[in-house]
């Protein structure tokens, strides 16, 4: 069992993860809370591998993929925003719709063969450095290097940029953003636009990088609701998010490299002398989502942990208090 | 003017209802939509745990089940595609009987339990399981097939690859540790050392018979962890592509048209058509007894991508060296002819990996030994029935 395969290959699959908790952070911190997280995600491998076998331009595919998640992003917009209906319904019906359009528009695609992908590709002088340059720098897909490069961008905009300040307004104090003249009904809808545009990012880094092809809500299996509980786990912050998803990433290979081995630190490997405990082991990511969850829907706690004080609640316009 | 209008919404209305009344009643269970029978032919279902169109195990079925309909009389087949194992199989089970259909196959392991319950429930119905364990011998049969000997034929021609090549490691990505998983990793360990006595071979449970992204990382980790030829035991020809991408080999499972992309070394494959006829004759006929039925190669439902008739060798098997090829394809001869079975694949001497004598010289296991571990308490002929490793596989079952 060789550590630096298993964080080269965490870093790649948490990519996936990294893209859609991102983007929703950037959703809830608006104050919108989108559960639809899958089934946009869906949306976004299913366009991305289907536009890239039809035009053989995975850049195109990838372009699409976002858009399209993007305007699908927008009906939970309509219906929490303009609406004000209950964000937890309306992301749930989402997760459905994307998950519906998505076989439908994706039937037939899973033996269509194999397409262009995302180029791989090391970067020079970084991967020499020890350890670190096989983990982070050698042989990854584009996508994954433009994951190293939107958290710190997105931790700078939302801390440390006047359109990042009103974003946090929105999510905070709506009724006080609103006094002070910004748009919270359209930074609102641009958020969860921003959002869908990750998840349909992180579906074709599944589709066109990760485990490139379509193989229906397998294609995800799951992964955007690890993401939104990450949201919670990273406290609303990009760069804990990154370590987040790397880790979830990392434990998704660990799952089976560590059946290789007699002996783990010294002693026996209980992995390799009993297969049964590696139903545990893929059993955690999803038990942890559901902890967090657990957790992260007291509001006393999720007060603490940092949450949007607005989060999940409608802004109705002139209604006190809020 | 409003007369006309109300006169053409009225007709258009009438329409529409003889339409709604004649097209055909969906009727959905669990949101699997439930197909219809055909009154007056005998109606065939099938359960399937992926896509139809999955390039491995479903679809191998679903080709077996329109041989069924191209050549049996008066037949009428469906499927239902997707379906997970456990207590939603049931209903969907249970929905097929009570729609009419006669036999239904059910293609997973994990559906037997449920298939269990509603052929108690539907005397009348047929229930065939396949890859099972269970039977209640009126109504509900067990069907499986000796894989196991295409898989070591498959393992033979892994280990020359390997030996040729100066590699000595294979890995064998597993799905559950039943006994089905462990006689076929047994079976390929068996044939790879036949033509590499120093090769091992890795495991990796994924815990899943249908999960193309699982079984992608699973078949990265064997890859990365040293192994030269890996083999699937799950649904879809993953562990070819990850090879393509490690410039190492694949050996694919279940249908014939998994083997193609250049690194794919072979596939042992099914071909249901000619059993499900049988089958199918049979319960029609009112002779079919349902019951453990284990079909050999002399079937012909068994094969070996690159050797059967009409097939030629991939390009990964063909430099391997001719003597190796020739025992291969002499082999196949005598399994179709009946001479070679399942009893000669599992013949001593056998050791298991912890060099302990399973099997002494001249002797062979049983039928009731392939299909148990010692806790389903049947009469095996030797007290681990199937629950060890071969020599040369580097993992361990649970006491």
């Amino acid at each position: 069992m060789d550590f630096v395969v298993i964080l080269q290959a965490g870093v790649a699959s948490g990519t996936v993860l990294l893209f859609a908790t991102l983007g929703e952070i950037l959703a809830e911190r608006s104050g919108v809370l989108n559960l639809g997280v899958e089934g946009m995600m869906l949306i976004g491998a299913m366009t991305a591998f289907s536009v890239t076998i039809a035009t053989g331009n995975p850049w195109i595919g990838l372009l699409t993929a976002m858009l399209f998640a993007g305007l699908i992003s927008q009906i939970h917009a309509f219906i929490t925003v303009t609406l004000q209906a209950d964000q937890v319904v309306s992301g749930l019906s989402l997760t459905l719709v994307g998950a519906g359009i998505s076989l439908v528009l994706g039937e037939g695609l899973s033996k269509a063969g194999t397409v262009s992908l995302m180029p791989n590709f090391s970067i020079p002088l970084l991967v020499q450095i020890p350890v670190l340059g096989d983990i982070f720098f050698k042989e990854q897909s584009v996508l994954v290097y433009v994951g190293y490069l939107m958290i710190p961008l997105a931790w700078y905009y939302i801390n440390h940029t006047r359109p990042g300040l009103h974003l946090r307004a929105v999510g905070e104090y709506p009724s006080a953003a609103d006094a002070l003249g910004i748009n919270v009904y359209r930074l609102r809808y641009f958020y969860v636009f921003i959002g869908g545009i990750f998840a349909g990012l992180a579906g074709a880094t599944i589709s066109l990088a990760v485990s490139p092809g379509w193989f229906s809500e397998l294609t995800t299996g799951g992964q955007g609701w690890i993401a939104i509980g990450l949201v919670i786990f990273a406290q609303w912050d990009p760069f804990r998010a990154a370590l987040g998803s790397y880790a979830f990433g990392a434990l998704r290979r660990l799952i089976l490299d560590i059946q290789a081995p007699l002996t783990l630190f010294g002693v026996d490997n209980p992995f390799y002398y009993n297969p049964y405990l590696s139903f545990f082991l893929q059993m955690l990511p999803y038990a942890f989502t559901v902890i967090v969850l657990v957790i992260g829907s007291r509001e006393a706690i999720r007060k603490r942990l940092g949450a949007p004080a607005a989060l999940g609640e409608p802004y109705i316009r002139g209604e006190r208090g809020k | 003017m409003h007369k006309t209008q109300s006169k053409i919404a009225f007709v258009a209305m009438i329409v529409v209802l003889v339409i709604s009344a004649c097209a055909p009643k969906v009727e959905e269970v669990g949101g699997f939509q439930i197909p219809a029978i055909e009154e007056g032919k005998f109606n065939i279902g099938m359960v399937l745990i992926g896509p139809h169109d999955d390039g491995g195990w479903s679809q191998a079925q679903y080709e077996g089940l329109l041989y069924v309909k191209e050549n049996v009389p008066n037949t009428h087949v469906a499927y239902i595609e997707n379906v997970p194992e456990g207590a939603d199989s049931e209903q969907v089970f249970r929905a097929l009987a009570r729609k009419g259909f006669d036999l239904i196959f059910g293609t997973s392991f994990g559906f037997g339990d449920s298939m269990e319950i509603v052929a108690g429930e539907y005397p009348d119905t047929m229930f065939i399981h396949l890859t099972g364990i269970k039977s209640n011998q009126k109504n509900f049969g067990n069907l499986m097939g000796a894989m196991e000997n295409m898989k070591y034929l498959a393992g033979m021609l892994a280990g020359a690859r390997a030996k040729q090549d100066g590699e000595t490691k294979l890995g064998y990505m597993a799905t559950f540790p039943i006994p089905e998983e462990v006689r076929l990793g047994n079976a390929i360990a068996l044939g790879m050392r036949k033509t590499c006595p120093e090769c091992t071979m890795d495991i990796r449970w994924i815990n899943t018979w249908h999960d193309p992204v699982i079984e992608k990382e699973a078949a990265a980790s064997l890859f990365d962890a040293g192994a030269y030829v890996v083999f699937t035991g799950a649904d879809t020809p993953a562990v070819a592509d990850v090879a393509m991408e490690k410039g190492k080999w694949g050996v694919t499972y279940d249908w014939y048209g998994s083997c193609k992309v250049e690194r794919c070394l072979t596939a042992p494959y099914w071909v249901w058509g000619p059993e499900y006829a049988r089958i199918t004759k049979g319960v029609i006929d009112g002779t079919y007894i349902p019951g453990w039925d284990y079909f050999d190669a002399e079937t012909g439902a068994l094969g070996l991508y690159g050797f059967m008739e009409g097939q030629s060798l991939t390009p990964g098997v063909a430099d391997l060296d001719p003597a190796v090829i020739q025992e291969v394809r002499d082999l196949i001869a005598q399994m179709l002819a009946g001479k070679f079975t399942r009893f000669d694949v599992f013949k001593g001497p056998i050791n298991d990996n912890k060099g302990n004598v399973v099997l002494p010289a001249g002797q062979s296991l049983e039928q009731v030994d392939l299909d148990a571990f010692p806790e389903f308490g049947l009469p095996c002929s030797i007290d681990v029935c199937m629950k060890w490793w071969a020599e040369g596989i580097t993992a361990e079952l649970p006491e």
